[in-house]
């Protein structure tokens, strides 16, 4: 392995939780080329992140790396202590935080703290060379190099200049390898797309092997050269990117690209139920077998060996080259769920013309500031809105008008003809019942001390409805959102992420509302959550024939949820139409700009 | 929080935890499992036996004279005499009532109070919330034992007025802790869902906010009510008991420390009653903090 | 010019501290009770009492009086002893000097020694200096201050060793530096009593910031561990205790009068206890504005170093 092509080599990398020895990450093997960008793929919790900092040698507390290797350059970055390992971070491998506004000290100025990093490493011959240096990297990642600029405290920046201080920070000394967690995350689309290009070119013109931490399947996409894909501490395939798209061979990973939001079809998206075994809880083989459709008994019995699909010789360790390999007994068995559908049902076919609800020149702010300006768009019976924008665009502000939950607004809401006080204290029952919310965070929405039944019956304790009825209506609730109800005992802290969203959604159905307002009810969650949510909230707005207002920022989203869809930027809707036509065939200019800085899938040709 | 806000942290999953468990198995319950919590409670409940059934079995009367005044080694006594020849141990016994009793309301007129502006404050974000803190402030402005002290000028020392003023001045500091661990919990979303569905005010403050803030509430109650102790003893101490000549741990030190050299007792045994009876209090509160922080906690790596 | 106004609205709202404090007290020591009342006993002739009154000029309107004090206090007049009839000023002067020396010091010791104590204390986190001097601090913090001078009283000055003198002797006219012997029971037991606080703060100010993004960034950048402290940790540690510092030492105006009574250490706050039982209410007036002068200053130092270190307050002005 000292192939000059091979910038960072991982070896048989294991990391345990400190107290227990309970395996956190293990068996993982990695090689990046200079130049070569690997996305290392994982839902929260798979180890991914664990994996990238040990990397640099550390482990966060309560983690200890337990065996492996990891070289750059001849040095194993592993069994470096003090302060060889100090000159080895942040000369030969760097950092690039997940959230810059956190991981930046807010009480230095930006210039001074990446001018320390070139200090500390001895970079150039003295203080005018290093900031000659600090100049030039301000300038790599395309931000100002003005001493005004240098000067400023990193609150004084917006999110994306905060990111690219992060990169100028991790490529300022021109390191070997450079670690990637999740950078963009946070970052709007097009910030997105323009930071994306930045560690690409740069990546790319500097010989740097970067490994790219995250879950976003379409970032990975656009951006990786290669994949590897991680659940629950190992790696279970890994290949070029173009391989792992168009030929999945591990089922999991074939689950992972079949819950990915397309663009470009009105595929029905397929989530999976269940959740990967935390560290002391994992099988002894298979880590995914429980939740696979293709296992057989041979799963839970050993961890397959790697198995090279394509290219490279085989039988040697998970790659160092572009060779396809993947760790599964049943490699390109097809579950039968991954196998997508188009989504049922036409367009526009559930909705029956009748408006159920209707705004009317609707503006909205905060104390003199206006954030919402004159919106006025309708609902049908049974129809589904998505709602996209960007954060600040004023569609939260709008949702949250609509809910009764924000008071300063001005226009005309109808509700089946009938019109909408400000507040939602002050509209009547039944129009408060009609309208019902479901909230971004799952986490944040279930009251921790009340149990899911009880979160559940209030809606119809204010209707006034008798106890032993509330009791049978919550049981056959559960049952609607696939939850049994045995459920109705469980307090939210014993739910997973998709679980505690189906109990809010049951509580906002409980009512049997005319207008379901979704509020971005997926982005807390992980892809394959976020696909069976979807699958059931789609499910329930044509059984029930509900209206829904579907608030995202994802427009892949959009097109497996929502007959329209309405474009809203700076507080205006700049584009109203149906889904399919406004994202094939955008008319505004605003719209053609976010879907072509949306990272998308491509159509990676599927070789059989 | 802002609608900005709310979608920056989007994607950032994070997952349930066991020690999440926790927080159903009641707080106190879990904090009883720490040794510093039973130490504390040992303590407490001893010094309250002490304070309840001294008096009954007392040997002497708290201001029955019974031989030389400061002597360790007299007749009849266990620990010997005082400055003005009563019993030491009769009137250790007799001088724990008051000061527990004055303490103990004072905290609970706090804690009510406190705790309601703490939460109105948190809630009603705004010009109530500015209006009710800057007040509060202001009150924190003067030590609690001063503004006793000032009251007690023309009034004398009156039990009354004494847990009046110390319960007035709790008030804003537990109003402070409330509203702090009360408004992160006003931006949680089941708050919002409560106010879509219309909850009345006052029952998103009592069943909403309430539930989720007992915790850091219990700690500062506890806490608070070690500080009553302290100012109510203080008080005592310098000469400020609420009867003349009655039994007083505090007044106890002050009458005895000029003669410590040759009746230690007379100052050693109250102040240590005190000492153990704060420690006691102050190891509850800090074994409930140290839980509550650990419910908290409840954040796994990704 | 935004640091100077920020400034400006602090100091404006330390002055509305200051006159809200200052009815307060006068409503306190002139309605709650009868100054004069108290003073002649219950049994006194009504006459006696109208006498005595317009003699200390309680007679007239509860408006003027208050607004006669306030004019009194702000032009260095802060009236006569109901008790004997002299100046204020007279019997305090000394006092107030031997009282901020007794703070001053206590503070001078106890404040870098609870930040160190704070700061050591989180970098060794669960480690046995940490879990001493937690339950230490956790215990001492507890106990009221007379307890603790008094225990130490009994261990250093009396029964156990004989170390210290057990009371102060600064008599009067003297400079309070005169016995610098009597001086350390009093600032030991006050800087027991503050340095707990201040140093749990900033224990709690430091975990948090050596747990935080920045300085786990910082270490992955390979900068030295001094610099990650130094540079990185304590500085944004400091703010959040700044404040409970400006708390402490307001505290420690209202320790004075604790510990001065128990080691006889001539200052305001044994002539506020002495001043209570004779109702000599100016004397308890003026030392209560005097303690809550401290604070106000005090939090205003506070506010404006807090300004200082914090970035964000200081920029978000401009």
């Amino acid at each position: 392995m000292s192939d000059q092509r091979v910038a960072l080599t991982i070896r048989d990398l294991r990391l345990d939780v400190a107290q227990s020895g309970h395996d956190i990450v293990d068996e993982v093997s990695l090689t990046i080329a200079p130049g070569e960008v690997l996305g290392l793929v994982g839902e929260s919790g798979s180890g991914k992140t664990t994996v990238g900092l040990a990397v640099l040698g550390h482990a966060r507390k309560g983690v200890a790396i337990h065996a492996g290797t990891v070289s750059i350059g001849g040095t194993d970055i592993i069994g470096l202590r003090g302060k060889a390992l100090r000159q080895a971070r942040g000369r030969l491998v760097s950092y690039v935080p997940q959230d810059p506004g956190t991981a930046l000290n807010p009480a230095l100025r930006i210039g001074p703290q990446v001018y320390e990093v070139l200090e500390a490493h001895g970079f150039g011959a003295n203080k005018a060379e290093r900031k000659a240096r600090v100049r030039e990297v301000f300038n790599e990642v395309l931000l100002p190099s003005i001493p005004d600029f240098l000067n400023r405290y990193p609150h004084q920046l917006s999110g994306g200049q905060q990111q690219r201080v992060g990169l100028a920070m991790a490529f300022a000394t021109r390191p070997a390898v450079i670690v990637l967690d999740e950078p963009t995350t946070g970052l709007d689309v097009s910030t997105q797309a323009h930071v994306l290009e930045t560690i690409r070119s740069l990546a790319a013109s500097h010989g740097v092997a970067a490994l790219y931490v995250t879950h976003d399947l379409a970032v990975v996409a656009t951006l990786a050269d290669r994949v590897a894909v991680m659940y629950a501490g190992r790696i279970v395939e890994q290949g070029t990117t173009a391989e792992i798209f168009a030929n999945p061979a591990h089922p999991y990973t074939r689950y992972l690209v079949a819950a990915a939001p397309e663009m470009g079809s009105d595929r029905e998206l397929v989530g999976l139920g269940g959740r990967a075994p935390a560290p002391g809880r994992r099988p002894v083989g298979c880590a995914f077998a429980p939740r696979c459709e293709v296992a057989t008994p041979q799963c839970s019995q050993s961890f397959p060996d790697v198995t090279v699909v394509s290219g490279g010789a085989s039988g040697g360790p998970i790659a160092d080259d572009g060779s396809h390999e993947v760790r599964c007994f049943h490699a390109f068995s097809v579950p039968e769920r991954t196998v997508r559908r188009a989504a049922a049902g036409d367009a526009s076919g559930s909705a029956n013309g009748d408006v159920a609800l209707s705004l009317r020149s609707i503006s909205a702010g905060y104390t003199g500031h206006v954030v919402v300006h004159d919106v006025s768009f309708e609902i049908a019976r049974g129809e589904s809105v998505a709602l996209v924008g960007e954060s600040g665009s004023g569609k939260s502000t709008l949702s949250r008008s609509i809910g009764g939950l924000h008071r300063e607004w001005t226009g005309d809401m109808l509700l089946g003809g009938e019109p909408l006080q400000r507040s939602a204290r002050d509209r009547p029952v039944q129009q408060r019942l009609s309208i019902q919310y479901v909230f971004q965070n799952p986490y944040s929405s279930l009251h921790p001390r009340r149990s899911v039944a009880e979160s559940i019956a209030r809606p119809l304790a204010i209707a006034g409805v008798d106890r032993r009825e509330i009791s049978r209506e919550v049981d056959s609730m559960l049952e609607r959102v696939s939850l049994s109800s045995a459920y109705g005992a469980r307090f939210p802290d014993q739910l997973s992420g998709g679980e505690r969203q189906r109990v809010a959604i049951a509580r906002a159905l409980i009512s049997e509302p005319q207008v379901l307002i979704c509020d971005e009810v997926t982005s807390a969650l992980d892809v394959l959550v976020q696909a069976t949510i979807i699958e059931l909230l789609v499910d329930l707005q044509r059984d029930l024939g509900l209206s829904m207002l579907f608030v995202t920022h994802n427009l892949p989203l959009v097109r497996s949820v929502a007959q329209r869809v309405a474009v809203m930027a700076d507080g205006v809707i700049v584009e109203l139409g149906s889904t399919a036509s406004t994202l094939s065939d955008p008319q505004q200019e605003y719209t053609k700009r976010l879907l072509a800085d949306t990272p998308a899938i491509p159509d990676f040709e599927v070789r059989s | 929080m802002t609608a900005a806000s709310m979608e920056a942290g989007a994607t950032v999953p994070t997952d349930e935890t066991e020690s999440a468990v926790v927080a159903q198995q009641g707080l106190v319950h879990t904090a009883m499992q720490l040794w510093r919590t039973r130490i504390g409670v040992v303590l407490v409940a001893g010094l309250v036996a002490i304070a309840i059934v001294g008096p009954w079995v007392a040997p002497y009367g708290a201001g029955e004279f019974v031989g030389t005044a400061n002597l360790s080694d007299v007749e009849g006594t266990w620990l010997g005499t005082d400055y003005f020849g009563q019993d030491v141990w009769s009137r250790f016994l007799h001088g724990g009532r008051s000061i527990l009793l004055l303490a103990s309301l004072a905290t609970l007129i706090g804690f009510f109070f406190g705790a309601a502006i703490g939460l109105i404050a948190a809630y009603n974000r705004g010009r109530i919330d500015d209006a009710l803190m800057r007040f509060m402030d202001i009150l924190l402005a003067f030590p609690q034992l001063l503004l006793a002290l000032v009251a007690l000028t023309t009034v004398g020392p009156q039990s009354w007025l004494i847990v009046a003023i110390v319960g007035f001045t709790t008030i804003p500091r537990i109003a402070r802790i409330t509203r702090g661990a009360a408004v992160p919990v006003v931006e949680r979303d089941f708050i919002g869902a409560a106010e879509a569905l219309g909850e009345s005010r006052f029952r998103i403050i009592t069943r909403e906010l309430l539930p989720n803030v007992t915790g850091p509430l219990l700690v500062e109650a506890n806490l608070r009510l070690t500080y009553s102790i302290s100012i109510i003893a203080g008080l005592g101490f310098l000469g400020f008991a609420t009867e003349r000549n009655a039994a007083d741990w505090g007044l106890m030190v002050q009458e005895n420390r000029v003669a410590l050299a040759v009746q230690p007792w007379g100052t050693v045994l109250p102040a240590v009653a005190i000492a153990l009876l704060t420690i006691g209090t102050g190891l509850i509160s800090d074994g409930l903090a140290r839980t509550v922080a650990g419910i908290d906690r409840g954040r796994p790596d990704a | 010019m935004g640091i100077l106004k920020l400034i400006l609205r602090r100091l404006m709202l330390g002055v509305a501290t200051l006159v809200v404090v200052s009815i307060a007290v006068f409503l306190l020591t002139n309605v709650l009770g009868d100054p004069v009342k108290r003073m002649l006993g219950r049994g006194a002739l009504p006459d006696v009492v109208r006498a005595r009154r317009a003699e200390l000029n309680l007679d007239r309107p509860l408006v003027t009086r208050y607004f006669d004090w306030l004019g009194g206090l702000l032009t260095g007049d802060p009236g006569t002893s109901f008790a004997n009839g002299t100046p204020v000023w007279d019997i305090l002067k000394d006092r107030v000097n031997n009282s901020l020396l007794l703070m001053a010091v206590s503070a001078a010791i106890s404040v870098p020694l609870s930040l160190f104590v704070g700061a050591y204390a989180a970098l060794r986190r669960d480690k046995w200096f940490d879990r001493l001097m937690s339950n230490q601090l956790l215990v001492l913090a507890a106990m009221p201050e007379f307890v603790v001078g008094a225990l130490l009283t009994v261990i250093l000055a009396t029964n156990v060793w004989h170390i210290v003198p057990a009371v102060s002797r600064i008599r009067p006219g003297e400079a309070p530096w005169s016995d610098l012997d009597g001086l350390v029971l009093p600032v030991l037991t006050l800087v027991l009593a503050v340095t707990p606080h201040v140093g749990r703060t900033m224990r709690a100010a430091m975990i948090e910031v050596l747990e935080s993004d920045y300085v786990e960034m910082a270490r992955l950048k390979g900068l030295s561990e001094r610099s990650v402290l130094w540079r990185h940790s304590f500085p944004n540690a400091l703010g959040p205790t700044l404040q409970v510092i400006a708390l402490n030492i307001a505290y420690l105006a209202g320790g004075v009068v604790i510990v001065e009574s128990l080691f006889n250490f001539r200052g305001v706050g044994i002539a506020l206890r002495d001043a209570i039982p004779e109702a000599n209410a100016p004397v308890v007036q003026f030392i209560a504005m005097f303690i809550a002068l401290i604070y106000v200053i005090s939090n205003l130092v506070a506010d404006i170093a807090t300004i200082l270190v914090t970035p964000l307050l200081r920029t978000r002005l401009q």
